[in-house]
């Protein structure tokens, strides 16, 4: 189809066409909702059936890179809406820097990620032949990054989730399926979503887009809201478990 | 040919969407959505030819009870391959990729889907993803059988199975692709004057279909996703090992797999709501209720899936609610069956070939729809669980329905894409050929599985030779029912004789445009005053008969006056 | 064809700053119901709080309020469809009981088949 200016030859009108890109949106993140839903169901499950091994292994979790993963997903979602205010407003220069920043807030998003897989690597919390949730209490010198008060006390609620649940290492292991799944799969929509904004970036410093023409800013932004509500229940779901102990 | 036989002979326009350009990058870099959908036609017969050739390995080796032809382990290979070959590269995306695409726009009178390049990349992802599934089938084939049932495929099997999930979950996401693409074409770009209800009971099939495709599909895609990553990393989910449940892989995989049914019987419906109306030259009976129907299939297709779960260790109770659900999924199947029926009372019917197909498609999808409720009912089911009889219904449905209403739909609207007739008389034989030897084909299977013959042996004993023998000798004339279309449609495409716009002559907005179309399909768009399948008030067709008691017959549809 | 008459709503960065403030205060609110004992009530108390902060995610970060009714039946479509998935799969799984009126997850069914036969 040829194309006048920013309109595709299929569409009568701008209106239309933004109409028609904003639907589409919208029932990809419908998709989106019910591919995350699958891994949601079996975490219930699982959950629901294995509770004292998904305390625990949510208690191995860091709260403190969590929260603040958290905090740094929610502002980039705030920096992702004021690019959009941008491009509805003509602030052109605006729109580059707002995406900018939301681009840095995801990899810094990246990096306590790294840092948090790296950690579980080396406590040997990774499912499959070396896992081991005792590692550490069983190890205190590998894993010298968990303090002694902190060791203590997981320790001693290993101790307790073990005689609660005989077989707490093989189910502890569907807490981390669950762990790296979902994390893994939100940060992969993340790494998608940063390509994205790259791109945004790049035609936005050619000036693109202006109140008339701002589809592309919506719709990556609808995207990236999306990605963050993923995480909003994630963090509860993964990180929260029964820290009241 | 009434008209046409007096009139000068026809000829092809002069600049259509075929001739519009010309050279290999024409095509694989095309967004024009007929081109695609010829595109996946050639690509979507090329994995059936491919999965019949599994079929034929199958029905070889069951031919003497001890079968020679094949070890255990290939067998188990064959029908795997034959399985997946045909559901997930073949039926899900025949009707709605290839006709779908074809007609949508058309009809509702838009120049393109509402995102053409989504379009074509929907088709490469099918390519890879076909292409990843094929390269598992020649590098160590696929043994689990098409529903990859855990803990077989994610820790016992020795086959390729990482490859060939991967390579299902790559299609995957063209076919929530292209019914994203209905769904906002349908919303946004109906020309004006085409409201929802008159819209081709076609395109309802089509949006039923599509929601299907995007709140289904996903799903899938994240549960095969999790058992290739269970076998290859070692996540847990699906594992007993690790106190996993492999019950929830099948409630996770039949959430979709059932309503992947109805993404392959819809479209077949939509299809045989346009040949019934047309041939019978009526409005369809109960228009609203059809269109109604085909939603209702969409949702209540949701709620039936644990119906192949009765035989696992899903909780009783479960069980009696979704076998109730399960039979209340067949009315609205019902309600269409009996309106397609009723629209045939006082028509002025004609037998060409896309007709002789709708009424293969109404008898077979009768016995395969009744026999589904023989095995939603709890009790029978555990008779007839995984014997030959589950296998007879849904080859009844599957094959009996959504590729009955595939070929007829192909023969209906070929003028339409390639500008020429096909042959009628041999056409009409392959119908026939095609009818017998399918009923030959699986109706001997209904016996054998209430015989006890369990699915997916290599072997049997030899009181169940003559029902095999029947089987095999009817799959080798359903090969010929299939050959022959392919074979002179083919011929028709370049050699037939020039059709002219609206052959039959049928309402829909697609036959207001030439045959074949313009690239952008309507040279203005067209404005829509008429209501859908009115063969009285349509004098631009030649068909102003006023309707009415004591009003003269409508003309039959072309061929048989 | 567009049916919705839809003119653009434009949403002011003020009412920006107020929804990332509220959603800030809002985690951390759950971050701290985490650590008072709820019973079993804690899950209910995150989920519910999760839902608050994605709503006002859905409906000003991304418009949803502003948008026509058709982009709305979407949004609920897909919330349904979720839940369908959910709930009709957790029926199953808590309505399982046995013979002798035990609950059962699948696989202990499975050991405690093999103890019975024993």
């Amino acid at each position: 189809m040829h194309r006048t200016g920013s309109l595709y030859g299929q569409f009568k009108t701008l209106e239309q066409q933004k109409d028609t890109a904003t639907l589409g949106m919208w029932i990809f993140l419908v998709t989106e909702v019910m591919f995350f839903g699958g891994i949601m169901l079996a975490y219930t499950i699982n959950r629901h059936t294995y509770f004292h091994a998904f305390a625990m292994g949510s208690n191995t979790l860091s709260l403190g890179l969590g929260g603040f993963n958290t905090v740094v997903l929610l502002a980039s979602s705030f920096t992702m809406a004021m690019a959009v205010w941008s491009a509805q407003t003509s602030k052109k220069g605006l729109i580059t820097l707002f995406l900018s920043l939301t681009i840095l807030l995801g990899f810094v998003f990246f990096g306590v990620k790294y840092v948090e897989y790296a950690q579980k690597f080396h406590h040997h919390l990774v499912p499959g032949k070396n896992f081991d949730i005792f590692y550490c209490a069983n190890n205190p010198t590998k894993c010298e990054d968990i303090d002694a008060a902190d060791m203590a006390k997981e320790k001693e609620e290993l101790e307790a989730a073990a005689k609660a649940d005989p077989d707490l290492n093989a189910h502890a292991q569907l807490y981390y399926s669950a762990y790296f799944g979902m994390t893994g799969l939100h940060a992969l929509h993340m790494v998608i979503g940063a390509g994205l904004l790259l791109w945004l970036v790049k035609e936005s410093m050619a000036g693109k887009f202006s109140a008339e023409w701002n589809n592309p800013v919506d719709i990556v932004g609808l995207y990236w809201h999306f990605v963050d509500i993923v995480w909003i229940y994630l963090f509860p779901l993964l990180y929260l478990i029964d820290r009241h102990k | 040919m009434r008209a046409e036989a007096t009139g000068p002979a026809l000829k092809l326009p002069e600049k259509h969407y075929l001739n519009a350009t010309y050279g290999i990058r024409s095509w694989l870099l095309t967004t024009d959505h007929k081109r695609i959908a010829l595109l996946y036609l050639a690509s979507v017969t090329f994995f059936f030819f491919i999965g019949g050739f599994f079929a034929m390995m199958i029905r070889l080796h069951l031919l003497t009870p001890n079968g020679y032809l094949l070890t255990p382990d290939q067998y188990n290979r064959m029908f795997t391959m034959h399985g997946v070959t045909m559901i997930f590269f073949f039926l899900i995306p025949s009707i709605p990729a290839v006709m779908g695409n074809f007609l949508i726009p058309l009809m509702i009178g838009a120049k393109d889907l509402a995102f053409p390049k989504i379009n074509l990349l929907s088709w490469y992802i099918y390519i890879i993803g076909g292409l990843c599934t094929l390269w598992a089938m020649v590098n160590g084939g696929l043994d689990t059988g098409w529903t990859f049932y855990t803990p077989l495929s994610t820790i016992y099997s020795n086959s390729a199975v990482a490859p060939a999930v991967v390579g299902v979950f790559i299609t995957g996401f063209s076919s929530i692709l292209t019914g994203l693409n209905f769904l906002v074409t349908v919303h946004t770009m109906r020309a004006p004057g085409m409201t929802w209800f008159r819209l081709p009971l076609f395109v309802w099939a089509h949006y039923a279909t599509s929601i299907v495709m995007i709140l289904g599909t996903p799903v899938i895609a994240i549960t095969l996703g999790l058992a290739a990553m269970e076998r290859v990393f070692g996540l847990g989910f699906f594992n007993p090992a690790m106190g996993g449940d492999p019950i929830l892989f099948q409630h996770l995989f039949w959430f979709y797999s059932h309503p992947a049914v109805y993404i392959m019987i819809l479209p077949a419906m939509g299809v045989i709501s346009e040949l019934i109306a047309t041939f019978a030259r009526k409005r369809l009976f109960g228009y609203h209720f059809v269109a109604a129907a085909s939603l209702a299939i969409a949702v209540i297709g949701f709620l039936v899936w644990t119906h192949h779960m009765f035989v696992t260790g899903q909780s009783a109770y479960a069980a009696v609610a979704f076998s109730f659900l399960t039979f209340i999924v067949a009315v609205p199947s019902a309600i269409k069956t009996f309106n397609w029926t009723a629209t045939l009372f006082g028509g002025s019917i004609s037998f060409d070939t896309p007709m002789l197909y709708s009424f293969g498609f109404l008898g077979l999808f009768l016995v395969g729809g009744l026999t589904g409720l023989f095995l939603g009912a709890l009790g029978v089911d555990i008779n007839i669980h995984d014997t030959y009889f589950v296998v007879a219904h849904f080859h009844y449905i599957m094959v009996g329905g959504a590729v009955m209403g595939y070929l007829g739909g192909l023969h209906f609207w070929w003028p339409k894409i390639t500008g020429r007739m096909y042959p009628e008389w041999l056409a009409r034989i392959a119908a026939f050929i095609l009818f017998i030897g399918f009923n030959f084909t699986f109706f001997p299977q209904f016996i054998l599985g209430i015989m006890g013959m369990p699915r997916r042996y290599h072997t049997y004993p030899p009181e169940f030779q003559i029902y095999n023998v029947m089987s095999t000798a009817g799959a080798s004339i359903l090969a010929i029912g299939y050959l022959l279309p392919m074979v002179y449609l083919t011929w028709a495409a370049f050699y037939g004789k020039v059709a002219g716009d609206n052959p039959w002559p049928a309402t829909g907005l697609e036959w207001k445009t030439q045959s074949p179309p313009l690239t952008e399909n309507f040279e203005v768009t067209p404005v829509v005053t008429w209501e859908a399948y009115d063969f009285h008030n349509r004098p631009d067709l030649g068909l102003d008969v006023p309707a009415g008691k004591g009003s003269p017959a409508v003309a039959p549809a072309h061929g048989d006056d | 064809m567009s049916e919705h008459e839809h003119t653009e709503h434009i949403v002011s960065p003020g009412m920006y700053l107020t929804i990332i403030s509220t959603l800030l205060a809002l985690t951390g609110i759950t971050v701290y119901a985490a650590f008072v004992d709820l019973g079993r009530f804690n899950i209910v108390v995150a989920l519910l709080i999760a839902t608050i902060k994605a709503t006002l995610v859905v409906l000003i970060f991304m418009h949803a309020k502003y948008v026509p009714e058709r982009t709305k039946l979407v949004i609920i479509a897909g919330i349904f469809w979720l839940a369908l998935l959910l709930f009709m799969t957790l029926s199953d799984y808590f309505s399982r009981v046995d013979y002798r009126g035990i609950r059962y997850p699948m696989t202990q069914l499975i050991s405690h088949t093999i103890e019975h036969r024993g």
